[in-house]
């Protein structure tokens, strides 16, 4: 027992008082700048392992985008990474990053379904679905419930039963042999639900996405409530777009 | 008389040179190598050469240090005798064969799917109707679960027969992970999408499968990586094992409902990962390893930080274990449950990790190694017992040896070599990829043995890309392992191999 104690002690405090405003330390790609400096911009484009960088203007599609960084490095004056890791959004154009611009990344409060606040505010259960993922999102979903992130504090937690959960959070580039039981698991999931894409694999299929071993038919079918970016997701980034998800009114 | 070719790990040679032999003195030569303990198969597979199929074996000789390549040129539609009535070890070889080209084996045991890939031949053979074992009895039942699981946790379907709570049989039905990747590494031409995409092979073990790709791919164009370079290989596969380890420590006491263990190996794994991020801005080092050059070079000041690191870390982690090995309810859950002797480990070949719970001395890293590992004199930790404890133990003991070697590695840290390109330069300048070359690289990640195989055409470009995470081999030890064990004692032994759905899958 005194032992039990010890090591409590010993721990000291670990979790993160604050997780809107915590920062991150040494180096992190998250939300990036893109200056207005003239460059190669068909060599910067052709640099991009999924094509997420398009030119005239030079814009980089963080649905896309495998935070390699391969873009900052050869042209360090065009693209930088900040550590702002709030870039999880609720429409797939706001993760489109343009030159010359230096904007947040945010939810648009418009375009959060009304059940969302008024159900899920103060608790949310999510089931998490693996449909291809490389299992680095799910080692960070996981992360979010450890005693550093903690994201039980704000009434959200990953449930066995999708019969529990009020949403689906997939990872994956959703493989053809995944479709199915996604499918089963999101119907067994009652109404009123969301679904929430969570890495850069689930929103476009990432360094997947000419691969034919997909079927990400599910996608066209429902409103995606949001969408957390990164490979894999930071547990900061997805806990931050999904409190804003839910506790943002309009 | 020798019909193969010996080569070391890490090294091309033209695919000309390896022997062609007919499929009898093939299976006989193969097989052979068995009865020599020191021997096992790391990597068997076919290569679509026109309209036939070149079968490619390599086995490991862990006390030479070197690997017996040879090939059979075969019919695809052969009816062929098997290797696994020989020796069970090739069991996942040929089912992945048979699965991809439609070879038939006519003696193998268990000619099961592998993993449904797009491009299979039997169209009709779909994961919703998996062929599985059944036993006709009153007093037995069945238990199905998966392929979604209640935690957050790639899909795989598990279905046990049960005898009241006692699990008579498992068989582990996987595929759900299936992405077409090695198709993808031919497809996609560009380094960097190759780099990304070694990275995704299994994101638990990102510097496991960076550094076989990359080490296979230097290896191709006649690359020498520099010091640096390798050491910046060598520590993160040893942080990654590190990180890997005491997040499994974590997840095998909330399976055994210890929350105290759960969370303080939880939380020691945290700064583990963080560190990777700090270092190269993603905590599972995704970026890190590159062909050719470093993007991220280790400083004294990461160093000094790395330092102060373990010696934060170790007090604590030791203080947890020991408090955890003296707990007899714990002890009770871990001790005698999933055993998997040395007999059955060696016969169904197993790898890393498992193997060495069970008493098998088998570690790349001694037996082939590359990077700074020659320099590291490792001696691979062993335990005897093959139960869900010795695989505990070995973690931590691994953990606390990984550390040992950081600890001397970065004592001094190399200068990065003029040969390291700079940042941001394309890949065509470490050299152009050899024509018709056969290259081969072994990795031990913390899982196990990683091998990676490619083959050049005679335009330099990739004809073809092979895979194999240590998984492939240990799941059958999983399946075999909670026989005779209560069901409820499943999730303890499936974490204590903990392994890897979408490596397996590919």
């Amino acid at each position: 027992m005194l032992d039990n104690v010890k090591i409590l002690i010993h721990q000291g405090k670990q979790y993160i008082p604050d997780v809107k405003n915590a920062e991150l330390p040494g180096v992190f790609r998250g939300r990036p700048v893109i200056s207005k400096e003239q460059v190669d911009e068909k060599r910067l484009s052709e640099l991009c392992p999924t094509g997420a960088i398009a030119f005239h203007p030079i814009r980089l599609d963080l649905g896309k985008c495998t935070f390699c960084g391969e873009c900052a490095f050869a042209f360090p004056g065009k693209i930088k990474f900040t550590k702002d890791y709030k870039i999880a959004t609720n429409y797939r154009e706001g993760l489109i990053i343009s030159e010359g611009e230096e904007q947040l990344i945010a939810l648009n409060p418009e375009l959060i379904r009304k059940e969302i606040s008024n159900y899920f505010s103060g608790s949310l259960k999510l089931r998490q679905v693996s449909a291809g993922g490389d299992n680095s999102c799910e080692l960070e979903l996981n992360a979010c419930g450890n005693v550093n992130f903690d994201m039980g504090r704000f009434g959200i937690e990953f449930v066995a039963s999708p019969r529990h959960a009020d949403g689906i959070v997939i990872t994956g580039p959703i493989t053809e042999n995944m479709a199915e039981p996604l499918q089963i698991c999101y119907d067994a999931i009652p109404e009123p639900k969301i679904i929430i894409l969570t890495g850069t694999d689930a929103i476009s299929g990432g360094i997947f996405q000419k691969s034919n071993a997909l079927k990400r038919g599910f996608l066209e079918k429902y409103k995606i409530d949001l969408y957390v970016p990164g490979n894999p997701v930071h547990p900061l980034t997805f806990i931050n777009g999904v409190l804003d998800l839910i506790r943002i009114r309009k | 008389m020798e019909n193969y070719i010996r080569i070391k790990n890490n090294q091309s040679v033209p695919l000309q040179a390896i022997p062609v032999l007919t499929y009898e003195d093939f299976l006989e030569q193969n097989t052979g190598f068995m009865l020599n303990e020191a021997n096992h198969c790391v990597n068997y597979y076919g290569v679509p050469q026109g309209d036939k199929l070149q079968l490619i074996c390599c086995m490991a000789n862990d006390v030479e240090h070197v690997i017996y390549v040879s090939s059979s040129l075969i019919e695809k539609q052969a009816d062929l005798p098997s290797f696994t009535a020989r020796h069970l070890a090739f069991h996942i070889f040929e089912r992945e064969i048979h699965e991809n080209f439609g070879v038939g084996y006519i003696d193998h045991p268990w000619l099961k799917p592998v993993r449904y890939p797009f491009d299979r031949t039997e169209k009709g053979s779909q994961i919703k109707n998996y062929p599985f074992y059944k036993i006709e009895s009153e007093e037995l039942h069945e238990v199905g679960v998966g392929p979604i699981h209640a935690g957050i946790i790639e899909p795989g379907h598990f279905r046990f027969i049960c005898n009241g709570e006692q699990i008579l049989h498992l068989e582990i039905q996987l595929g759900y992970q299936h992405r077409g990747i090695e198709k993808l590494f031919l497809d996609n031409k560009k380094n960097l999408q190759r780099a990304s995409l070694a990275e995704s092979i299994a994101g638990d073990s990102v510097a496991g499968h960076a550094v076989a790709f990359t080490n296979l791919w230097e290896s191709l164009c006649g690359y020498n990586a520099g010091a640096a370079l390798q050491f910046t290989r060598t520590l993160a596969l040893e942080l990654e094992r590190i990180a890997v380890h005491t997040g499994d420590l974590s997840a095998i006491c909330t399976d055994i409902a210890y929350q105290l263990g759960s969370s303080v190996f939880g939380r020691l794994r945290t700064p583990l990962i963080n560190y990777f991020q700090i270092w190269c801005g993603n905590r599972l080092a995704k970026g890190l390893i590159r062909a050719g050059k470093n993007n991220f070079h280790f400083t004294n000041e990461l160093r000094e930080q790395l330092l102060q690191l373990f010696d934060a870390y170790e007090p604590d982690f030791i203080e947890m274990y020991n408090e955890l090995k003296r707990l007899p309810s714990a002890l009770s859950r871990l001790e005698k449950t999933g055993i998997i002797s040395k007999e059955l480990s060696e016969e169904i070949g197993t790898v890393g990790m498992s193997a060495r719970a069970s008493g098998i001395n088998r570690d790349v890293r001694f037996s082939h190694p590359h990077d700074l590992y020659s320099r590291l004199d490792h001696e691979p930790a062993i335990k005897h017992h093959g139960d869900v404890y010795s695989r505990t133990q070995i973690r931590k003991e691994e953990i606390l040896q990984s550390i040992g070697y950081i600890r001397e590695l970065i004592q001094a840290i190399p200068h990065s070599d003029s040969q390291i390109l700079k940042r941001g330069n394309e890949e065509r300048e470490i050299g152009e990829v050899g024509r018709g070359l056969f290259a081969i690289s072994l990795v031990e990640g913390w899982r196990g043995e990683i091998c990676h195989c490619a083959i050049t055409n005679e335009k330099g470009d990739l004809q073809h890309y092979k895979i194999k995470d240590p998984s492939l081999h240990n799941w059958m030890a999983l399946a075999l392992a909670v026989r005779n064990n209560e069901i409820s004692d499943f999730p303890i032994c499936n974490k204590s191999f903990n392994l890897s759905y979408c490596g397996h899958d590919l």
